[in-house]
């Protein structure tokens, strides 16, 4: 399918990151399809997090806008944010999950909020999300007793407990050690093409980018704009920035890989 | 768009040994949707050894149906029957085998107490003295520094020193001046209401001056410090747990009492006489707008003060501040390093660290004033 019949899910359009007067990024303009695995990419500093949370909401753009479907989510009205937020799922760094509460609470919350089940149905459907992301019995556990890589995956099962359209995930295998990130990866691909969400991933991990990615922009540090927009497999071999070969291929040399 | 309610209907068919649940409607509104336990009493007692599914007439589906689904299989492969999931939807045919292909966890530690469980008098008494023990030997820690500190030998920064003496001196006087300067009106009340009675008003000046020095001043000055710095350095100290930087200071070798919990000991026993000091004048002021008002010179009131003030009522008074402020910098530090590694820990750590803190004072102070009631001082 080329470009042009895929249905975009969220533009970015001529948008510029600042804090004050800094800039991070200026003029980023690119489009997310509906149900693409996209990948935030680029080097330490050069404003990955920072395009996410534009993207979430948690900071404002210095210009340009973002759109969700086509419509403006910049110049919404918080009411509206709140409502397009209802159907993103979020993981954060190192989690995000809520220490005080077990994984069950953890998971219930957003359910007692934004649906109608019955306390059963909640129970039922707590366990179903825990399943799916391999914790099954581990509901009455609080983040603290269980490792980082399942903490990873138990806040996967609360960013999925409303079924959402769009799951953001911030450097998802960041601490993890390559098999359980490995697995990250396979989990984080299956179910989003079983419940068919478009996802919108920051990393660096190269591994996790070619196994899963299939859309990508390159931000890069020094011009502070993107310089790399595509497939990372084919940005690996065609890209005309030598950086973003660079970045692809893990070389310190650009002569090395042409 | 319409579409029936959802349903399930459970047919078995004992010749090829199956049963099927027929699943049928829009399982999307969750008023409408089964639960699992409408199907467990069929599916107890079934005496066949698969289960099938039909979903000819299933209508759009959520996350509901999926639940509902592994409820069942889970509950099945249980009882020894063989779940047989082709005539699902593709997509959650799927979804069940990534939900059913890490076998749940049984959980090994017993479950946490429910909310409702009285402890045994033995329990608690056992608690108590594990607790006595920990404090004993956090004090013990804290002589061991501080015999280190003496002979020159321990990691203390002194740069945080000063941050916590600014910390716990100069920011705190707003919040000082305001209440010492109430609790000496209120002295001043309570005196001139009884002491009027008899014609001797001017002994406010006697109540007021002694009143502070000896009691209200250091204790009024340590509640304040207790909410406000004792409940500070279990936060921070309970924080840092947290985040694993005890560990860390633990690990570089450093004892994390001599290089954490020395500085801010410190800076309180220095700042807290100083504010006793502070809150003991300005209470004299607040006694003495009490006393302009019922017409008591403040020529009469301070000579009146002044004529009450002795080198014992100083001298106590600065003894239970020094008191007061070694039991609330204990308190707030070691509720904050045996705090809880998150942020419900951090929470109760800051709170036990003030109610530790009042309960030492309220307790020590009755002990100090019975010690030097019998030395007749």
């Amino acid at each position: 399918m080329t470009d042009d019949e895929r249905e975009v899910h969220i533009e970015v359009r001529e948008l510029t990151m600042a804090f004050g007067s800094n800039v991070i990024q200026r003029d980023l303009s690119f489009p997310v399809y509906r149900g693409d695995i996209f990948v935030i990419m680029g080097g330490s500093g050069c404003g990955k997090s920072t395009l996410l949370k534009h993207m979430l909401g948690l900071l404002e753009p210095a210009a340009g806008e973002i759109l969700y479907t086509g419509t403006s989510f910049t110049h919404a009205s918080s009411e509206v944010r709140d409502a397009m937020r209802r159907s993103w799922g979020i993981t954060y760094q190192s989690g995000g999950l809520f220490s005080a509460m077990t994984l069950e609470q953890n998971i219930s919350l957003p359910l007692q909020l934004y649906t109608d089940y019955t306390a059963a149905q909640i129970r039922d459907v707590v366990r179903y999300k825990l399943s799916l992301v391999g914790l099954g019995g581990f509901e009455s556990y609080y983040p603290s007793e269980i490792s980082g890589g399942m903490n990873k995956r138990a806040a996967l099962a609360r960013a999925i407990a409303l079924d959402p359209q769009i799951l953001f995930f911030d450097e998802p295998s960041a601490g993890l050690d390559p098999i359980s990130s490995r697995l990250l990866d396979d989990l984080i691909l299956q179910l989003t093409e079983s419940i068919g969400a478009t996802v919108v991933m920051v990393t660096h991990e190269l591994p996790s980018i070619f196994a899963i990615a299939n859309n990508s922009v390159y931000l890069d540090a020094s011009t502070r704009t993107m310089i790399g927009y595509g497939d990372p497999k084919q940005l690996r071999e065609h890209s005309e920035e030598a950086v973003v070969r660079q970045f692809l291929t893990r070389s310190a040399d650009a002569g090395e890989t042409g | 768009m319409n579409q029936p309610a959802a349903g399930f209907e459970l047919d078995t068919d004992n010749a090829s040994n199956t049963a099927t649940l027929r699943l049928y409607g829009g399982w999307v509104d969750a008023a409408s949707v089964p639960e699992f336990r409408d199907v467990r009493a069929q599916l107890t007692a079934l005496t066949v050894d698969n289960l099938r599914f039909d979903c000819d007439e299933l209508g759009d589906w959520t996350t509901l149906l999926m639940s509902f689904l592994l409820s069942c299989a889970s509950y099945c492969e249980e009882r020894g029957v063989d779940v047989d999931t082709e005539g699902l939807p593709e997509n959650a045919r799927r979804l069940l085998s990534i939900a059913t292909s890490v076998p749940a966890h049984q959980r090994q530690q017993p479950a946490p107490r429910p909310w409702w469980h009285v402890r045994s008098p033995s329990e608690a008494l056992r608690e108590l003295l594990d607790d006595l023990r920990v404090s004993l030997a956090f004090f013990g820690d804290i002589c061991i520094a501080l015999g280190a500190l003496i002979a020159g030998k321990a990691n203390t920064r002194f740069a945080d020193f000063r941050t916590f003496c600014y910390q716990s001196g100069p920011d705190a006087f707003a919040i000082i001046s305001l209440t010492s300067v109430l609790v000496g009106m209120i002295l001043g009340y309570l005196g001139a209401v009884q002491l009027q009675q008899f014609g001797a008003g001017i002994y406010v000046a006697d109540l007021v001056t002694i009143g502070l020095l000896r009691e209200m001043g250091p204790l009024m000055t340590a509640i304040v410090m207790a909410g406000r710095t004792g409940a500070a350095y279990a936060a921070q100290l309970g924080t840092m747990q947290a985040s694993e930087e005890i560990d860390a200071v633990r690990t570089l070798g450093v004892s994390p009492i001599e290089f954490l919990v020395i500085p801010r000991i410190l800076a309180l026993v220095v700042t807290m006489p100083l504010l006793t000091i502070y809150a003991n004048l300005l209470g004299i002021v607040g006694g003495g707008i009490v006393a302009g008002g019922m017409g008591i010179s403040l020529l009469q009131y301070s000579s009146q003060a002044g004529a009450a003030v002795s080198i014992a009522h100083i001298g106590i008074g600065l003894l239970k501040s020094l008191v007061f402020a070694v039991l609330i910098a204990i308190a707030g530090c070691r509720s904050g390093m045996q705090s809880g590694r998150n942020s419900a820990g951090v929470g109760r750590a800051a709170t036990e660290a003030v109610v530790t803190a009042l309960v030492y004072l309220i307790v020590a102070d009755a002990s100090i004033n019975i010690l030097f009631q019998h030395l007749g001082i």
